[in-house]
């Protein structure tokens, strides 16, 4: 195992801020209520400062692995084709829809005329 | 096909967002009868017959498919309102299910491999017509127009749908306590949590709610419940099982897989659940083997390896002891043990909370009150309707993990976070991979404690992660796993081994774990 020695810069310890989690807020389309953001600021330093031992490991050249497909020996199968197969039926996708007019889901205004 | 038979129930949606009740059941379950009556601690553990022998007696005429649903829904109706296992039941689809079975039965046709079995789904999977909340009020009210590849599967086989199981929000628990339809009790001993996220799926299983069930695992999510219960859950190979119509939590992890009394019937599931679905690119085409007669194999001359990572400090004493008669006992069937090494487990937490919120982020961006389930009434923009419906529609926990992945994918933070974590996801799994040279199963504690306390945890999201030490690594590193009882706490509570195999090896992780099944701890 690869281990860097003490004293290693720790890219990973940065604490969170009340602007960071606000920012974040936006990103997620998530709102938070004033009572709720210092849990959540606790929460995410807490969890942040556990998660920052990975520093601790040295990864340098190390391919990133997003998916393990590539380690079953090509065991996933073919790509299917590009035809156009039947789908579910609109009017029943549409029926599960909070507010629609049949034919398109309904949002609020977006563009001012 | 009859979804139709389902009673549409529109969602309540009310200015405070939606109410958190338990979704409208057909045959409605009366609620609170049985836990004014019973001891809080009585356990509810009772075995379902194995599948072999409820086949005969279908088959013969003995048992009728139809009287065998009526006799599930009837201890549902007793004993679910202490349980909360189930969210809302199918009857419809399922006696008319069971009544094709006894046509057929009756005419002495062939019957398909799971006729007129009855099982139960987590309610992370959809079915036609059926509420599908995966525990969350976002989806109040949703009622999916298809079926899940694996429901479908089960359906093809002629298992007797009885309805959607309880779980963690969007699959994110290790207790079962962020539903936000109240936690599921464990039916050994119903102070305790059954473990999460499948934590309906397994409680079913282990009460006789259903001969097998459906859950999903992310880190740990059908093993953990599993081994909290007393039960057998599966963890099929990455890409073993179609994930089609699973609501998604963090797609390089997410796996579909069975629960069951016993491991020759969690390995049948398996059978009928596995293969290749053009419609999950990540399917495997590998061919799926008779997984029953995989299990039926002795375990003799397999080559077990035990890493001294999973028995280190913050192990129980009790499950420690419990795991060793396991290997003892795996031993004197002829099994060789030897020592590996897997000296970067303790980096599998952490990397697999990185991976997982990550993904979680961009997965549940598809919430936002536009498609389905829940809307935030009187939004005055696009925008504001988005972030109402989803503050008002998520729990604590997922916008936890939603803000942490979000965060993590954020500009200046992906390649200190995100990156990083994909790196260490890699040494993980070579890590496995050089083990897996060496010997053909790996035998751990599936968790370091028995099943807590309700509310023990749950004030502390870090220490509730930490409990996952075990199961996250295999799940980073895609390779198959079977949770196996494996003895008991002096106080009752059940111990599971965690039996790991190399990708596409279940059926060894079956005889290993059929051994240790065998051995009566």
């Amino acid at each position: 195992m690869r281990q860097k020695g003490n004293g290693e810069e720790r890219r990973m310890a940065a604490k969170v801020t009340v602007e960071d989690v606000e920012r974040v807020a936006e990103l997620a389309h998530l709102e938070l209520a004033p009572e709720e953001t210092p849990r959540m600021l606790h929460d995410l330093n807490a969890i942040l400062d556990y998660v920052a031992e990975l520093n601790e490991l040295d990864t340098s050249g190390v391919e990133p692995l997003a998916q393990v497909t590539e380690l079953l020996n090509a065991a996933t199968g073919e790509l299917r084709g590009d035809t156009v197969l039947p789908s579910l039926d609109r009017a029943v996708v549409m029926a599960q829809a909070p507010e629609t007019d049949q034919a398109f889901f309904k949002v609020p205004k977006v563009i001012e005329r | 096909m009859s979804g139709n038979h389902l009673r549409w129930c529109p969602p309540r949606r009310t200015a405070s967002g939606p109410q958190c009740c338990r979704p409208v059941i057909e045959g409605r379950i009366k609620e609170g009868r049985l836990s004014s009556e019973v001891k809080k601690t009585e356990t509810y553990v009772e075995k379902p017959k194995p599948l072999a022998e409820l086949r005969a007696e279908i088959i013969s005429g003995r048992t009728k498919a139809a009287d065998l649903a009526t006799g599930y829904y009837d201890r549902i109706a007793r004993v679910n309102p202490r349980l909360n296992a189930y969210l809302s039941l199918t009857k419809g689809r399922a006696l008319e299910q069971a009544e094709r079975v006894d046509a057929l039965a009756a005419k002495g046709d062939p019957l398909p491999p799971l006729a007129g079995v009855p099982v139960g789904i987590k309610d992370v999977l959809v079915m036609q017509g059926a509420p599908a909340t995966a525990g969350s009020k976002i989806l109040e009210g949703y009622r999916p127009p298809y079926d899940a590849t694996a429901v479908a599967k089960l359906d093809a086989a002629g298992a007797v749908l009885l309805g959607k199981l309880n779980c963690d929000e969007f699959a994110m628990g290790s207790s079962n306590e962020n539903s936000a339809y109240g936690p599921v009790r464990n039916p050994v001993d119903t102070d305790r949590v059954p473990g999460g996220s499948s934590g309906g799926s397994a409680a079913a299983v282990a009460a006789n709610l259903a001969v097998a069930t459906l859950g999903s695992d992310t880190g740990g999510s059908i093993r953990q419940p599993a081994s909290f219960c007393g039960v057998v859950g599966v963890l099929p190979t990455y890409g073993r099982v179609s994930r089609y119509g699973l609501i998604a939590f963090a797609s390089s992890l997410d796996r579909v897989g069975p629960f069951a009394a016993n491991v020759r019937d969690a390995a049948t599931m398996l059978g009928v659940i596995a293969g290749y679905d053009p419609k999950d690119a990540t399917s495997s085409a590998a061919p799926v083997p008779d997984f029953a007669a995989e299990s039926d194999k002795p375990a003799e001359g397999l080559r077990l390896g035990v890493p001294a990572e999973y028995f280190a400090e913050g192990l129980d004493d009790e499950v420690r002891a419990a795991i060793e008669s396991g290997i003892a006992a795996l031993k004197a069937a002829g099994c060789t043990v030897t020592p590996v090494s897997l000296p970067h487990t303790r980096y599998a937490v952490p990397t697999y909370y990185l991976v997982a919120t990550a993904e979680a982020s961009a997965n549940l961006a598809r919430f936002d009150g536009v498609r389905y389930g829940y809307r935030a009434p009187a939004s005055e923009s696009l925008s504001a309707l988005y972030s109402h419906s989803r503050d008002q529609g998520f729990g604590a926990e997922v916008k936890r993990r939603i803000f942490l992945g979000t965060y993590a994918l954020s500009a200046g933070y992906y390649d200190a976070y995100y990156l990083k974590a994909q790196q260490v996801r890699r040494l993980l799994a070579e890590e496995y991979l050089r083990a897996f040279a060496e010997v053909d199963a790996i035998v751990t504690p599936t968790s370091p404690a028995p099943a807590f306390k309700l509310g023990e945890k749950t004030g502390d999201p870090l220490a509730m992660y930490l409990a996952d030490i075990y199961t996250v690594t295999a799940s980073l590193a895609g390779i198959c796993g079977v949770a196996v009882p494996c003895g008991k706490t002096k106080a009752g509570l059940p111990v599971g081994m965690q039996v790991l195999a190399a990708h596409l090896r279940e059926g060894t992780a079956f005889r290993v774990a059929r051994a240790v099944e065998s051995a009566r701890l």
